[in-house]
């Protein structure tokens, strides 16, 4: 197998077929990575040249993603979902398995170019652990007959069109249904019960029915909508926030596989609100296996005029939406870091204010809600405002969707009103006897068994939908660790603080792991940890420390075993460091030691 | 009120413009007067009204209660310098831009004597390709101060960072990924506006000795900002 590229790319067509614009650039990355298996230097040359861009334009967003790589990728490349849930259904041992029979190493290409075996964060797949992605399309539940298998499929080199179909097959595990996951929905019915009463009629609906952000931060939806309507623009558009990366998430991966027409006839009615005539919807690069479904939805409501000109034969009402993929970036479900990528950038968060709902895509104004906001919104336009306020809680109103995964018999989808209760959710899900749960993702909150009372809503534990339990023989210190590699592996890089403050945080914790911490470790962690907060752009950074401040505060157990002294113990081991010269000298006698 | 003190502004003006204008100074180094302000060091975030901010990206308003000078913030700022120089291979004693440093000249300021933090002893490259520049990467802080100078002051867009996360490295606009084969001059803003030596012009070496260097004489605070720091 060779290992060159191919002398000719077609890229004149690539950057034809996505409209001559730089905006477009990693869709243009990912198609040359699709029809020529990498990124070849000469690539990033052309596509520089015939954009009429500097060729570090490019090489910023190719080096800046995860799924972009410089050079020839493996014919068949692996990456496996590394959340501390997909190790706990037993990740290490399936990776190790698969590269045992493979012949492969992880993290290096194997010789004959034909294999990649590697980690990425968490792909959204915690109820159907442990998950990997084979050239970008997820492969769930992986066991050892399963790898078997796929260990024949490469070593025949089979395309993976001829893979069998079960392998790829995605559950959605939905296990409890409310409001919004149970009400029938035919497609266009929220545009019918609203196209009679105008856009202002629909924006009071909306306010009517108190609806609020579901990516975690709980910003009223219409005040956003109303906002960015008011602003003046060349352009307005609408962006939908499906690169759910926190860990322990996958909600929208199930509303956009069996719910799209909800989610998309939301944005469609934001649109007429706002005054938007393009739309897009950001996929996180994970979610490739959706992309195909996806873009029929897209291309069905257009023949039933849900979308393009003329919507529900309403004169000016034009509007069609894009599917823009991600490449692997947690940082671009910020909503500033996401715009700069929806521009073809890297995906840092801007300076705020302003805020994008007076200058987002484009620096126009942009209203950016998640996939579930999308999908609430399309059923209080079907359903009425005040049906919706009148669920959940009254500051929280409606309905949340869970992802429920880890120590638990059925792990899945539960709808709840808002108001619910941890302990609820336990019983429901089955949980094995719980020891905490992490609620909203690494950035969220650790909640322990002491606290099991405590309700799912803004006022007590807002949550973007990650429930992620932890049974009492887990070790809550590797649970922490596991976070801070995701924070120090997704951090962008722009700031000091989390740069930095992120990969030292990892590194004390993999001192401690390694056995050489002391309570003077804690002490740095907290120094760092306060950094982070405080000092941090973004989200990312302030909340980076979350899961070790609360794991230390909730389980000093779990981190007292992992200290070795308890003032000072330095990470330089003086004997081991001392190995290179012992091998060039070929000594091994006691003398060439250091004793302790 | 900048630290109980009426500062002036115009309409637009950041709190780091008009504290500079004003003669106060506030630590920064991804900052510099006339580039577009960027936010990224964070040495410079100061406490408005009660909420954390960089000074540069912030604009200043009526009746802000700004405070800089606090106990606190300065003890926030040494930690930053000081992840500064545990992420790169920063060697003052053998540096040519030692005592012209702004980098060293602000850590002095906020009294730092240590890196404290483990070394990260990152490999990085040195191109020492261009018959008149080196850029040593070891010393890059990221600040993307000669990215905007080249691209805004000097109209050639040599460079750009690459990466992402603790691997975001300076890169340059050529196929070769060598400052040799781009149209950087020794004489662009870029090199000169660098607050580190990570670009340097070659074969001037101290010409003015240590002793008598911009932040020999005088501490960053007391330096007026405006010009570049001159060069020998």
């Amino acid at each position: 197998m060779t290992t060159e590229f191919p002398v000719s790319v077609p890229l004149s067509a690539i950057i034809a077929a996505h409209g001559n614009d730089a905006a477009n650039l990693l869709q243009m990355l990912h198609d040359v990575q699709d029809s020529c298996r990498g990124i070849p230097s000469h690539a990033i040359d052309e596509l520089a040249r015939l954009l009429g861009v500097p060729r570090t334009r490019v090489e910023s967003v190719s080096t800046f993603y995860h799924f972009f790589r410089p050079g020839r990728r493996a014919a068949y490349e692996f990456l496996f979902s590394d959340n501390i849930v997909d190790r706990h259904l037993g990740k290490q041992e399936i990776k190790r398995y698969l590269c045992e029979r493979l012949w492969v190493e992880p993290g290096k290409l194997s010789e004959d170019g034909l294999v990649f075996v590697d980690d990425t964060s968490d792909i959204g797949l915690g109820d159907q652990g442990p998950a990997a992605l084979v050239n970008g399309f997820a492969l769930p539940a992986l066991e050892k007959s399963r790898v078997d298998l796929i260990v024949e499929l490469v070593r025949g080199q089979r395309p993976l069109d001829q893979w069998p179909g079960m392998l790829f097959e995605v559950a959605d595990n939905i296990r409890r249904a409310d409001a919004l996951l149970a009400s029938p929905f035919t497609p266009g019915a929220a545009l019918a019960a609203s196209a009679a009463h105008g856009a202002d009629a629909l924006l009071s609906e909306i306010e009517r029915s108190n609806l609020r952000g579901r990516g975690g931060a709980g910003y009223t939806t219409a005040t956003k909508w109303a906002s960015c309507r008011r602003a003046r623009g060349g352009a307005h558009y609408v962006v939908c926030n499906a690169d759910e990366g926190e860990p322990g998430t996958f909600k929208d991966r199930v509303l956009l596989a069996s719910r799209a027409d909800l989610v998309f006839e939301g944005m469609t009615l934001c649109a007429r609100v706002i005054g938007a005539r393009e739309g897009f919807l950001y996929l996180r690069g994970e979610y490739r296996h959706l992309l195909a479904p996806l873009a029929q939805v897209l291309e069905r409501r257009r023949s039933q005029g849900l979308l393009g000109q003329r919507i529900f034969g309403i004169e000016g009402f034009d509007f069609d939406i894009h599917i823009h993929r991600g490449a692997g970036a947690y940082i671009c479900g910020e909503e500033s870091a996401l715009i700069e990528s929806l521009e073809g950038k890297p995906g840092k968060p801007r300076n705020r204010p302003p805020f994008p709902d007076t200058r987002g895509y484009r620096d126009q104004p942009t209203v950016v809600n998640n996939v579930e906001t999308f999908a609430c919104a399309a059923l209080v336009a079907s359903r009425g405002g005040k049906w919706f306020a009148e669920l959940g809680t009254p500051q929280s109103a409606g309905t949340k969707l869970l992802s429920v995964s880890g120590d638990c018999k059925r792990p899945g989808i539960y709808e709840y009103p808002y108001g619910v209760s941890v302990r609820q959710v336990l019983a429901d899900c089955g949980a094995i006897d719980p020891l905490a749960v992490q609620i909203s993702g690494p950035s969220g909150t650790c909640v322990s068994w002491k606290e099991f009372d405590r309700r799912i809503a803004f006022e007590d534990l807002p949550t973007a939908g990650a429930f992620m339990v932890f049974s009492r023989h887990r070790d809550m210190f590797e649970v922490a660790r596991n976070f801070t590699h995701f924070f120090a592996n997704e951090s962008c890089g722009f700031c000091t603080p989390c740069r930095v403050g992120t990969s030292l945080l990892r590194n004390t914790m993999d001192k401690l792991a390694a056995g050489k911490g002391s309570a003077y470790d804690m002490q740095e962690m907290r120094r760092i940890m306060h950094i982070l907060r405080t000092m941090s752009h973004c989200g990312l950074g302030h909340t980076a420390a979350n899961p070790v401040v609360q794991t230390m505060e909730q389980f000093p157990d779990a981190y007292e075993r992992h200290l070795r002294v308890l003032d000072f113990e330095p990470a330089f081991d003086l004997d081991a460091a001392l190995q290179a010269a012992r091998l060039i000298t070929g000594r091994e006698d006691a003398w060439a030691h250091i004793q302790e | 009120m900048l630290d109980g003190r009426p500062i002036p502004f115009e309409d637009g003006q950041t709190i780091m413009d008009a504290a500079l204008a004003a003669g106060t100074y506030i630590p920064h180094l991804c900052h510099h007067p006339g580039y577009r302000p960027q936010g990224s060091c964070k040495l410079c975030t100061v406490d408005i009204g009660g909420r954390r901010g960089a000074a540069c990206t912030n604009r200043a308003f009526e009746n802000a209660g700004v405070k800089s000078e606090t106990e606190e913030l300065n003890a926030d700022r040494h930690s930053l310098v000081q992840m500064l120089f545990v992420e790169g291979n920063h060697f003052c004693p053998s540096c040519e831009k030692s005592g012209n440093c702004p980098l060293q000249a602000v850590a002095y300021h906020l009294g730092m004597r240590d890196p404290h933090f483990p070394h990260f002893f990152p490999a990085h490259d040195v191109d020492a390709s261009h018959a008149d520049v080196l850029l040593d990467r070891n010393r890059c802080i990221l600040c993307e101060l000669c990215v905007r100078a080249s691209r805004d002051a000097d109209g050639k867009d040599v460079f750009a960072i690459g990466g992402r996360g603790i691997r975001a490295r300076l890169i340059i606009n050529a196929s070769s990924g060598r400052l040799a084969d781009t149209a950087l001059a020794v004489a662009d803003h870029a090199v000169d506006v660098c607050p580190t030596g990570a670009l340097l012009p070659k074969r001037r070496g101290f010409a003015t000795p240590i002793g008598r260097r911009v932040f020999d004489l005088k501490p960053i605070s007391m330096v007026t900002p405006g010009p570049e720091t001159e060069h020998d």
